[in-house]
């Protein structure tokens, strides 16, 4: 929807895909194909889809440029360049410690961000479920690009370090059944009692939609900033839709 | 040019696998590879090459190594560079009227196209687009340009 809001805050109109029953996909169209056909309709194209590397296919059938809006669990880079904006307006982005906190392992937001903070000479901590840890070949890049790395058990360990607690949204679907899923979420969650050691500038994000990662009572704290990182998406994505389109 | 000197036996043992008058004899493949380099380029049992294989044949400097023949068929760089992949000593002698006339080493090419399929359920190579595979060759492994993973171990059960 910001994609959307982004366009039409620039004088543009957007075409939308939709549902999958309603187009050619649903008939067993390629992904290819889709884009072939889409760059004859419109100057850019936005694309979220559920394979890693799709966006990267799309760039190479499309004769109009593409945006990555995420790619299954792969990347999310614009949400990383809001993510990056919304930091920056609190603090500078050399050097901080930020923890990320939830599924690591499929959340592309925080993938991103990892990548993207590893040029800011940022120190990570990690805290995921077992099995939901950061993708050991991710780990080993940052590692090689010369970031610090640390998993912690649990967001007490390090809520007094951190600059950022960037928080991810813990999937049922990755739990065999209901009574793990709520069992191993409830702790990882966010509240205002565990956030009273936090440094004061500290903040939290959060890609959005939450379920129970944060407790609501932490949305009127001066830390929570994920509604305003919501809604940094907009000018971020206009930005990079005039970038491409110039 | 000298004779060409991969007839595997000695000529009191009489020949394992006889010399072949023009093609490629890739020789001192990785002991038990010579079936995948087979199949690394592309040669089924309905292709219309003629093959000999020899494989656990006694190397003065290997201890053991694989040998496959290809009869009428000289192999280009991309292929042989291919076989680097799971034999990278292995050398490759071009073979006309039974003379060696080349003789080349394989060297790790830099990217892999449609060679090796993706571990990762999860990337739009395993579906049914028309692309191939692409795999860069990086220190750790072979990374899939398209999701990121790496295949850092067992390569050859990916081949395609």
């Amino acid at each position: 929807m910001s994609f959307e809001s982004a366009i039409a805050r620039l004088g543009g109109t957007s075409l939308s895909v939709g549902s999958m029953e309603a187009c050619s996909i649903a008939k067993g169209e390629t992904l290819a194909d889709t884009i072939r056909v889409v760059s004859g309709y419109a100057d850019a194209i936005v694309i979220r889809h559920p394979k890693e590397g799709a966006a990267r296919l799309a760039a190479q059938f499309a004769t109009v440029p593409v945006i990555n809006a995420g790619d299954g669990a792969g990347q999310h880079p614009s949400q990383t360049l809001l993510d990056l904006y919304t930091i920056r307006q609190s603090m500078k982005l050399d050097g901080i410690h930020i923890a990320l906190v939830g599924d690591l392992r499929y959340g592309r937001t925080a993938h991103s961000l990892a990548s993207a903070l590893s040029l800011y000479d940022a120190r990570l901590h990690t805290i995921s479920p077992k099995g939901l840890e950061l993708p050991a070949s991710l780990q080993a890049e940052l590692a090689e690009k010369g970031m610090q790395i640390t998993e912690h058990d649990s967001v007490k360990d390090v809520v007094a370090d951190v600059d950022v607690i960037y928080v991810t949204r813990i999937q049922r679907e990755r739990f065999p059944d209901s009574a793990s899923y709520f069992n191993v979420a409830s702790s990882y969650r966010i509240t205002p009692e565990l956030l009273s050691p936090a440094k004061k500038h500290a903040i939290v994000l959060h890609p959005l939609p939450r379920v129970d990662e944060i407790d609501p009572r932490v949305d009127t704290l001066p830390h929570a900033k994920y509604f305003e990182q919501s809604k940094n998406g907009v000018p971020v994505r206009m930005a990079m839709l005039l970038q491409v389109m110039q | 040019m000298k004779r060409a000197d991969t007839a595997v036996g000695t000529d009191n043992e009489g020949l394992l696998v006889r010399r072949i008058q023009n093609g490629t004899v890739i020789d001192h493949i990785a002991a038990g590879e010579a079936l995948n380099v087979v199949k690394i380029l592309g040669i089924t049992g309905t292709t219309t090459e003629a093959l000999s294989i020899a494989t656990n044949v006694h190397s003065g400097q290997m201890g053991k190594k694989d040998i496959v023949k290809l009869s009428n068929r000289e192999l280009s760089k991309e292929e042989v560079d291919r076989i680097a992949l799971i034999s990278p000593h292995a050398t490759i002698n071009i073979i006309r009227n039974y003379k060696v006339c080349e003789k080349k080493g394989v060297e790790i090419p830099d990217v892999i196209e449609g060679l090796v399929r993706c571990p990762n359920p999860g990337c739009i190579t395993n579906t049914n687009e028309p692309i191939r595979s692409r795999f860069i060759v990086t220190a750790k492994g072979l990374r899939c340009t398209y999701c990121d993973w790496i295949i850092g171990r067992d390569i050859t059960s990916y081949i395609i």
